[in-house]
């Protein structure tokens, strides 16, 4: 297999208008004859169902969700990042493009975060048209606050909120194109399988949540807006419902899978608490801006915050990383917190976690302003530790939070199969090795409004799409792959339960191939998987029957697929040596712990390709950058 | 601590429910309300029963899909949150609680505690938004918007679509769900120019789906976790006002008052 990313020739300012220019387009009267199936309905996915709509195709849209409007998109906090300038600091197109490569390590596409660049600042347009009520100056402007690892104002914001705002935008889009009956929506509907055929994709296998029903649906072309896998670690800052099972069955159809150990690890999550915690709650990167890091420069110092003075305290961030201190990137700023808790400095229940301290900006400014800007962030973190953070510092602990791998697409967001376009969180287009904070709200709007929309488009006028349907025999194979299943999860009868496995591999994967990774853990963890997955179907116990309503059983069928996915995570960590962005290779270090990246053998990007009962095939495409250098990402 | 819960169990849409008796045991104090629930459930999964149904996603307070009745009270005892928000500590050691799914016509319950929502959905579709097109926005600061009134947009925009207040209504009205959204629309220059056939075409949809009226007992403000305030059913009333001048053809005030009201 040749991994083509289509890169459009020329000057990288104008590849995408010059691109578009030559793409070809269907006419208004064959795209209603066109139906396109979008799953998902977070950013990403609603974003390009209502637009597509909205260009006048059929759409079918599924969410696993009671309603679109619950994606997880809605739980993004802190805002989303746009070239406008409108703070005349300094930024443009260019700075934001080269912050985003640089961020990611230097293992993204520059034509791809070009563009990603470009579309930023009509993304705000966009949803200001839509009604998205961002935060405003006293003259009437629209508000920024820089975030987490770099040095402009870029990022627009609803409070705490930006995430919910901007997907009911993009909800009221799609909900106005449901009325227009340009789409139909299918909640609470879950997609299993995907339908190839003649090399193409054609369609889905859906299971509808409610009644139990397993049927087919097929289409001109397949979106899958499906979100990330972050949960593969059993806690993590996702919502619950957040899975791989999408993208994970189409690996097995034949799309590849890119470097799926590109795992962001968030640096301010509230430290996990006991075994039953079902969830880590992010506290937002925003609060960097104001609050200081620390630990006591005394190794396990259990005297209450305020009676440590300053000088024994470790503002281990300011003190590293002068220049960015408690604003340096997510990867850097985790792997800090990491080391100053291995080394015992921790503070809190098992010593996993450090201080975050508003009392400078608090003396400075006032308990009012602190309020307003993040006032609901203490509420939060007050309802769920007890504590009053106005008080005494917050305690924070990394957390797994974003994945930067997903299905391999090319620069028409197109995966491996011809047909399948792979949009938001899902695919592993822009990011490289390390996301910046409000990035992927940008990148799942771009995707959905301004890219794919455009690139689908040339495909469905240019590929021979002969007519298929269910009982096409490819059809009926994906429909069965899916109803064995269920039924194998059925009919186990263990004693354990599925969160128990979950649980299990989500330690092991934490553990070896979690912030720091190294060749003897991560062989240990390919060794012990197999095992793990071997007892789950074996010993897993789901009640209940598939013909109804039964939450247990589309978990369970999550946790199987995790069983399998982790040990892809595991033979991608292992054959990344070298320390780029959020992977850091133990062996690849330099004295005093900073990550070497190797860009002579590793500057590609990993791409595997399923092999049934056997190790994947890795498959490299090589990543040239031809408009900046790459530079050693020294934050020092 | 340990806890005896009463949960309503109910296997489909139309067989009769019954409230069953659980015990939860060795809950510790800062365990989420929901994580509670979820130690219940693996006792009875790994005995091959049936675990209770209930709904969640973010487990923090932004999705709208937790919707418990805890003791009576949509989302529990405590003001300003949703289910997924309270933590075992609120309740003493030893209490009896029960705990039922949202009760209303519109909101058929498909298994144990949850509920079919598709209703919102409906009433967002018939005029819950902005029609414009992808592509040729004019840039964001062409209109300026005040920051009081961005702000108050805001508060009525953050509703989360869980549909407490229609649980807590004695006629399961959804009037706080579609005064937020006519509210936060009407109130910024962006959604002016609809105005007049969103609020109407979002009440008749209310009407359609069998939520009732407005009995003004604010039972909705008192349990919505996002605070939002009834004062946005004041303005929802002067937009309805204002689209019955509006369609009688008299002319409609040139710049509305609701907005400092609101
Ligand atoms: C707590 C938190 C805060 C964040 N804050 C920020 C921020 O401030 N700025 C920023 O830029 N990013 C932030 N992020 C990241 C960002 O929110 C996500 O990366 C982004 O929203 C993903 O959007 P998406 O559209 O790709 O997928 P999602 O929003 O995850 O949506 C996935 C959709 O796919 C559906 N789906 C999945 N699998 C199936 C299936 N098998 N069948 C049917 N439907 C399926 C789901 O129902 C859902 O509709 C944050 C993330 C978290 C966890
Ligand atoms: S108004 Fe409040 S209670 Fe009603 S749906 Fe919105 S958030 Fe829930
Ligand atoms: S689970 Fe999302 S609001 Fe409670």
């Amino acid at each position: 297999m040749k991994l083509d990313p289509k890169i459009p020739a020329g000057p990288l300012e104008t590849k995408w208008d010059r691109h578009r220019f030559s793409e070809k387009l269907v006419s208004p009267n064959n795209k209603r004859r066109i139906t396109v199936i979008v799953v998902g309905t977070g950013l990403a996915g609603a974003s390009a169902a209502s637009t597509l709509g909205q260009l006048g195709y059929q759409v079918e849209c599924f969410c696993f969700q009671d309603s679109p409007r619950r994606a997880h998109s809605i739980a993004a906090q802190g805002g989303i990042n746009a070239a406008k300038n409108y703070q005349d600091d300094g930024d443009s197109v260019a700075r934001l493009f080269y912050d985003t490569i640089k961020g990611g390590d230097f293992r993204s596409r520059e034509a791809n975060v070009y563009r990603l660049a470009q579309v930023s600042a009509q993304i705000i347009d966009q949803c200001v048209a839509l009604g998205v009520p961002f935060a405003r100056e006293y003259g009437g402007q629209l508000a920024n606050r820089s975030f987490g690892g770099v040095q402009v104002s870029r990022t627009f914001y609803c409070r705490g909120q930006t995430g919910q705002q901007l997907l009911l935008g993009a909800y009221s889009a799609l909900c106005w194109q449901i009325e227009r009956g340009q789409v139909t929506m299918h909640p609470r509907t879950e997609m299993l399988d995907l339908i190839v055929i003649d090399g193409q994709a054609r369609g889905i296998v859906v299971r509808d949540l409610v009644t139990g029903r397993v049927s087919i649906q097929t289409a001109h072309a397949v979106v899958l807006a499906t979100g990330g896998y972050s949960n593969v670690y059993y806690l993590s800052t996702n919502a619950s419902g957040s899975n791989v099972t999408a993208t994970y069955r189409t690996w097995k159809q034949g799309a590849v899978f890119a470097n799926p150990c590109f795992m962001q690890i968030h640096p301010t999550a509230i430290p996990p608490g006991d075994e039953h915690q079902a969830k880590l709650t992010l506290m937002s990167e925003s609060l960097r801006n104001d609050g200081r890091l620390w630990v006591p420069k005394m190794a396990v110092d259990h005297r209450p915050p305020g009676d440590i003075p300053a000088e024994e305290r470790d503002y281990f961030l300011e003190r590293r990383y002068p220049r960015f201190g408690n604003l340096a990137p997510r990867d850097i700023a985790s792997r800090a917190v990491k080391t100053v808790c291995d080394e015992g400095h921790g503070v809190g229940p098992g010593g996993q976690g450090v201080y975050l301290d508003f009392a400078d900006v608090i003396e400075r400014q006032g308990q009012d302003v602190v309020h307003e800007r993040y006032g609901n962030l203490f509420d939060m973190y007050n309802r769920i530790t007890g504590e009053d953070a106005y008080r005494v510092p917050m305690r924070i602990y990394p957390a797994p939070h974003y994945t930067m791998g997903g299905l391999w697409v090319d620069y028409n967001l197109m995966s491996t199969i011809p047909g399948l376009f792979v949009i938001g969180e899902a695919n592993f287009a822009d990011h490289g090795a390390n996301r910046l904070g409000a990035s992927s709200l940008m990148q799942g709007l771009a995707d959905g409004y301004f890219i794919l929309p455009y690139t689908i488009g040339h495909y469905l006028a240019t590929a021979k799409l002969l007519p298929v349907g269910e009982d096409h025999k490819e059809s009926r194979a994906a429909l069965q792959r899916v109803t064995g299943r269920i039924s194998r999860l059925l009919n186990a009868k263990g004693r354990r339960t599925a969160a128990s496995f979950h649980r299990e591999v989500g330690k092991f994967l934490w553990d070896h191939c979690g912030m720091s990774r190294n060749k003897a853990g991560l062989e240990l963890a390919l060794r012990s998987i197999p095992a793990l997955r071997e007892e789950f179907w074996r010993n897993v116990v789901v009640p209940g029957s598939g013909e109804a309503f039964n939450q247990e059983l589309e978990y369970a069928g999550r946790v199987a697929d995790y069983l399998e996915f982790a040990e892809l995570l595991c033979h991608d960590a292992l054959h990344r040596e070298e320390s780029c962005g959020a992977h850091f290779r133990e062996e690849h270090q330099t004295t005093d712990g900073e990550p070497m990246r190797d860009d002579t053998c590793f500057a590609h990007v990993a791409a595997w390709e399923y092999r049934e009962h056997a190790v994947p095939i890795l498959h490299k495409e090589p990543l040239a950058f031809e408009f900046v250098q790459p530079t050693t990402r020294s934050y020092q | 601590m340990n806890f005896t819960l009463k949960i309503w169990r109910q296997k489909s849409p139309d067989e009769k429910g019954r409230f069953v008796t659980y015990e939860a045991h060795d809950v510790g104090s800062g365990m989420s309300f929901l994580e509670m629930l979820d130690g219940v459930n693996q006792g009875l999964i790994a005995k091959d029963e049936e675990p209770v149904a209930f709904e969640q996603d973010c487990r923090e307070g932004i999705c709208g899909s937790c919707s418990l009745v805890i003791n009576g009270i949509p989302h529990g005892p405590d003001r300003g949150m949703s289910t997924c928000q309270l933590y075992m500590r609120r309740f003493p050691d030893g209490a009896v609680i029960t705990i039922e799914p949202w009760r209303a016509r519109a909101f058929p319950i498909i298994k144990d505690l949850v509920v079919d929502r598709r209703a919102l959905d409906r009433v967002m579709q018939a005029g819950g938004y902005v029609s414009v097109n992808t592509g040729g926005a004019v840039d964001g600061n062409v209109l300026l918007i005040e920051k009081d009134q961005a702000e108050t947009a805001m508060d009525a925009a953050s509703c989360i679509g869980c549909g407490a207040c229609v649980a807590a209504c004695k006629n399961a009205s959804a009037m706080l769900f579609v005064a937020a959204k006519v509210s936060h629309l009407a109130l910024l220059p962006q959604g002016k120019p609809e105005r007049t056939r969103r609020v109407k075409a979002m009440l008749d949809a209310m009407d359609r789906e069998g939520f009732g009226s407005c009995g003004n007992q604010y039972e909705c403000e008192a349990v919505c976790p996002k605070r939002i305030s009834v004062r946005f059913i004041a303005t929802l009333n002067r937009e309805y006002l204002r689209a019955g001048v509006v369609e009688s053809g008299l002319p409609a005030e040139p710049e509305s008052p609701h907005a400092e009201s609101a």
